[in-house]
């Protein structure tokens, strides 16, 4: 039973990605958690503002305890299932995040420049942030889904929105670290 | 008994978003280095298995756990909208290093400044819903 406290492979967790997906298509859900996060927008009250939040939230009760699953599973994987978090990337990808000024790159399991609690005291960090978290909201909502939405679900069920989402996310993310890192970095 | 179905399925989908390393902004990164076949992988893998499980219920007419018909919703059609808002959201996946999944994982793997990521994630739905109809779909 050690392989569990090392990281998982590609083709365990691949495959449990699809079993999750398959168990929610079984109870008739679909597997998407962007959506939570509209949710989570109505229940603050976002729905005296505008229509698009105004929708019954209890119907969407099961997908939030879906994330309390997912954080209660991340405690779970980081603080009882890992003796060491530190995640091994290409030693190529380390030495080009190490003159991005990331010293943590290979060492840790997020990039403590960004992620340390500490991280927080630094203006430019939490601009960076809250940056990337706006418009992964924006952008999900704005798309109609995210990685799970679209890239697993959507594709699964061959849906070509969903392909035009994926390429979307593509040329996002290579723009973002090819052309924008080394000036934000 | 419901209640405590979701809360499993999303506790296996935490500790395998963990555990994977999919939750790790370093594997975003090295993915979209291409340095890496970990993440591809783990995408591929889950769509393969996930368009043979689709098909299958579908042709096999299926029906849920409860014995219910089982709904798939198409989604609907068009392109700006899934072309521009996949490049905004890979942008910002790319800058935070996760996604909307992998988020809630690591507020349960104690990183404190994922808060931001989400507090921001919620505010960027909340513009959205604002000014959608101002935007091309």
């Amino acid at each position: 039973m050690n392989w569990i406290y090392e990281p998982w492979s590609w083709y365990v967790s691949g495959p449990i990605i699809a079993f999750i997906m398959f168990l929610l298509i079984m109870v008739d859900k679909t597997f998407g958690m962007s959506s939570n996060l509209r949710t989570i927008c109505t229940i603050c009250g976002a729905g005296n503002k505008t229509d698009f939040f105004k929708f019954d939230w209890k119907s969407q009760q099961w997908n939030l305890i879906v994330v309390i699953g997912a954080i209660i599973g991340g405690y779970l994987g980081s603080h009882l299932l890992s003796m060491d978090t530190a995640v091994a990337i290409n030693p190529a990808t380390i030495t080009d995040l190490n003159t991005l000024g990331f010293e943590s790159a290979g060492k840790a399991y997020l990039p403590t420049e960004l992620f340390d609690t500490s991280a927080l005291l630094s203006f430019k960090t939490i601009a960076l942030l809250a940056t990337g978290g706006f418009l992964v909201g924006f952008g999900a909502r704005y798309a109609g889904g995210c990685t799970s939405g679209h890239a697993i679900s959507g594709l699964s069920n061959l849906q070509l929105p969903s392909l035009i989402a994926v390429i979307g996310f593509f040329i996002g993310g290579l723009f973002m670290i090819h052309v924008l890192f080394p000036l934000i970095f | 008994m419901r209640t405590l179905i979701y809360l499993l399925i999303g506790i296996i989908f935490g500790i395998t978003m963990f555990k994977s390393e999919a939750a790790s902004w370093f594997r975003i990164y090295e993915m979209f280095k291409f340095d890496s076949f970990h993440m591809y992988g783990i995408i591929g893998s889950a769509l393969v298995i996930g368009i043979l499980v689709v098909q299958a219920i579908k042709r096999l007419n299926i029906t849920s756990f409860y014995g219910e018909k089982i709904h798939f919703y198409p989604k609907e059609r068009g392109f700006s909208r899934y072309i521009i808002g996949g490049i905004l959201f890979g942008l910002g996946w790319a800058l935070a290093g996760a996604c909307p999944g992998p988020m809630f994982t690591l507020v349960g793997a104690g990183f404190a400044p994922i808060l931001v990521v989400i507090i921001a994630a919620l505010l960027g739905t909340y513009v959205y819903g604002i000014i959608k109809d101002k935007l091309p779909h």
